[in-house]
């Protein structure tokens, strides 16, 4: 019998490994995700509209049309993708509060992963189209050609969003019990996401300077840092479940 | 008083001690640093901080993830501890590092690559600790805790790479000389018995706030017996259950 | 089911005492006892919404002893939440778990739930215009879904009026001549409770009475496949 008593101390570790039914759960949630942003447009029509504006208040602060902006551009950039991602990232676990939907997720006979990877999947695809959205806008304001260098810019952007919403996500599941979540998430987030940050813009700027180059170190740390991330995340969300 | 009380008493006094025998290490034994002289004293504090700071945050991690392993909250009052302690410490690493740096540098920030780096260190840590104050429920705040204990350690060494690129990039000063600065063997074993002292000092100051946690969470249960008492007094008055049932 | 020496604690509360209970298939029992006496903990635990503190919970299968994890095929709960939703419609809802239990033949088990809970004219409309009786029946359906051999209710009957009791007991006497092991907590007696084949009240987190245990005949016998319900769960 001690092999069938082990029954509910199975949770954590040891049954996220073992446990099968983590891809069909990860795409069910995924696509309930995308069919309620698609019904709601909450988030992603807010997000776009919320980095534009900070995109366009920036420029503000120096002049956009000349050399000094390439310089400053690609930093500002980021900022407002993170800014806009830490905004968005925020409801992906307030939302399943309302009617206790979590409970219904969590009683199901899937990994709790799955959980994470479908909600860290849509939050990446929310957040790539924001970003796709954007780049143009800032191509146009900022007086710089993206269209040259779109590959390198594409693989920076994927990873880097990749790098955002992996501890975003866990992070907004953290924070869904918090008070004062609006604030705590940012105060969490933003710190741990100093690495993408870093990383994203200075391959932005390498590939947007007026000699680009393959900006291969800061492509590695990004990789480097979504697997970390995703590792760990792995790890710890059925932990973070647990009652 | 029990032994583990008399211990740790003596305990503090030692560490005490050691530190007043620190400073005058620092300030009488230590020689004279050719280019910075008197100010070059500082980095004795710093590094060791810096050093003792970064055992802190791994005691974070450690007692993080035993509490998600074993669910005891001993752990994660210990954890707790030591971020608060590991915290105060990278907080005297961040002021020693200007005052180190603005009479040599005449400036007080060089964006040195550790100091930007013990920053980040220190947002994040603030935020583990403020994420303990904005969670209600208990268990959960042990939770939440320990997540992002372990999430934030993990990041340290990752940030550590990105920050040194990034400074790699833009060259500025660098505190306290380059990796290959040599140190005199006096000035090393001041260094070392200083961190002893601090080592100390961080043991004891993380066991008075753990003790604290403990005291709390004795007085908690109290309150929920008494409670429990008040509410049902036939079913608490023995310590059975009225009823055992088997299948 | 059965509960060897169950305890758990939240921090320094003991929201359930060590309790060892044994639930065979078919029995339909319901949890009496005023709030904080620990009939939601003991549910959740069941539910493994939640780990016990100390002790274990076993779960047999038609086959014999399982894991809490394939449990989860045959678990159904209701409580008061509804566990739904509110953007998504009806079949959507209840599609999304029909994947999430890997359900063979969604779209008709989808239909025929929705039948079932007369809400079939009503699958194309989002959960959010659906009154409390809807929702609450759509939630059944919910648990249903998969077919569940142990269904555990926190509560069912808060907020319905007395039409809404009235289908409840009705559903739940179905299930469970049908075999369902029915585990239902509630502090209101009436209808639904005078279904009930075997009554447990807590108090402070512990048992205080009981009327079944040893000595009772459950009904069907122990491990046989129930009629119209995949798999008799206890």
């Amino acid at each position: 019998m001690a092999a069938h008593s082990q029954t509910v101390h199975e949770g954590g570790l040891a049954s996220q490994l073992a446990a099968p039914a983590l891809w069909p759960g990860v795409w069910a949630i995924f696509a309930k995700e995308v069919r309620t942003e698609l019904r709601t447009r909450e988030l992603l029509v807010t997000t776009a509209v919320f980095t534009l504006v900070v995109v366009f208040m920036f420029s503000f602060s120096f002049d956009p049309t000349s050399a000094e902006s390439r310089r400053f551009g690609p930093g500002l950039l980021w900022i407002a993708f993170l800014f806009a991602g830490t905004l968005m990232l925020e409801p992906s676990f307030m939302r399943e509060q309302t009617n206790d939907t979590l409970a219904a997720l969590r009683l199901a006979p899937i990994d709790p992963c799955a959980i994470l990877f479908g909600k860290v999947l849509a939050n990446f695809l929310f957040l790539i189209i924001t970003e796709a959205l954007l780049l143009p806008v800032f191509s146009v304001f900022y007086n710089v050609s993206i269209a040259a260098v779109l590959p390198g810019l594409a693989l920076v952007c994927l990873l880097g969003t990749l790098g955002i919403v992996i501890p975003g996500t866990i992070f907004s599941a953290v924070t869904a019990h918090a008070r004062m979540r609006e604030l705590l998430l940012p105060l969490l987030l933003l710190p741990v996401l100093t690495p993408i940050l870093i990383a994203a813009t200075e391959s932005t700027s390498a590939l947007l300077s007026d000699s680009p180059e393959w900006p291969s170190m800061g492509l590695k740390l990004l990789a480097g840092a979504d697997i970390i991330f995703l590792t760990v995340a792995y790890f710890l969300f059925g932990a973070l479940l647990e009652e | 008083m029990s032994l583990n009380r008399t211990l740790w008493l003596v305990a503090t006094l030692f560490a005490a001690l050691w530190m007043a025998a620190a400073g005058y290490a620092i300030f009488f034994v230590a020689p004279d640093e050719s280019t910075m002289h008197a100010i070059q004293r500082i980095f004795y504090i710093h590094v060791t901080s810096a050093w003792t700071a970064g055992i802190a945050y791994f005691v974070v991690a450690l007692g993080g993830a035993l509490y998600l392993i074993k669910r005891n909250p001993r752990y994660d009052w210990a954890a707790l501890s030591a971020g608060e302690v590991g915290f105060a410490f990278t907080t005297v690493v961040l002021i020693t590092g200007p005052i180190w740096a603005k009479p040599i540098w005449g400036i007080w920030w060089t964006w040195d690559p550790r100091l930007t780096w013990t920053f980040v260190l220190w947002l994040m840590y603030a935020a583990y600790l403020l994420l303990g104050t904005l969670v209600d429920d208990k268990q959960r705040r042990a939770t939440l805790r320990s997540v992002y204990g372990i999430f934030a350690f993990v990041n340290v060494p990752l940030v550590w790479e990105t920050i040194r690129w990034w400074r790699g990039q833009h060259p500025s000063p660098v505190i306290g000389g380059g990796p290959d600065a040599k140190l005199d063997p006096t000035m090393w074993s001041v260094l070392m018995f200083t961190w002893g002292a601090m080592l100390l000092l961080f043991a004891v100051l993380t066991r008075q706030r753990y003790r604290l946690e403990v005291l709390r969470g004795e007085l908690d249960a109290l309150r929920q017996e008494a409670e429990d008492s008040a509410a049902s007094p036939a079913a608490s008055a023995s310590g059975r259950p009225l009823v055992e049932l088997k299948g | 089911m059965a509960f060897s020496a169950v305890e758990k604690r939240y921090g320094s509360v003991r929201a359930l005492r060590p309790t060892t209970l044994d639930i065979p298939p078919g029995e339909f029992v319901a949890l009496l006892g005023p709030n904080g006496s620990g009939k939601s903990t003991l549910l959740r635990l069941a539910a493994q919404l939640a780990r016990p503190s100390s002790g274990t919970i076993q779960f047999r299968g038609p086959a014999g002893p399982e894991s809490g994890f394939a449990a989860r095929h045959r678990l159904g709960v209701v409580a008061h939440p509804t566990m739904l939703y509110d953007d998504l419609t009806a079949e959507e809802n209840l599609q999304l778990f029909a994947q999430l239990y890997d359900l063979r033949d969604s779209a008709a088990a989808v239909t025929a739930r929705l039948d079932a809970a007369g809400l079939a004219e009503r699958r194309s409309d989002l959960v959010r215009t659906f009154s409390r009786g809807m929702r609450q029946r759509l939630t059944l359906a919910r648990a249903l879904l998969h077919g569940p051999g142990l269904l555990l209710l926190d509560e069912p009957t808060t907020g319905l009026d007395s039409a809404g009791h009235e289908w409840l007991a009705r559903e739940l006497s179905r299930l469970h001549h049908s075999g369902c092991t029915i585990v239902m907590s509630t502090h209101q007696s009436g209808e639904v409770t005078s279904l009930a084949t075997r009554t447990i009240a807590l108090e402070g987190g512990r048992v205080i009475r009981d009327t079944g245990g040893t000595g009772f005949q459950p009904v069907p016998a122990i491990g046989s496949p129930a009629q119209g319900v995949a798999g008799a769960a206890h």
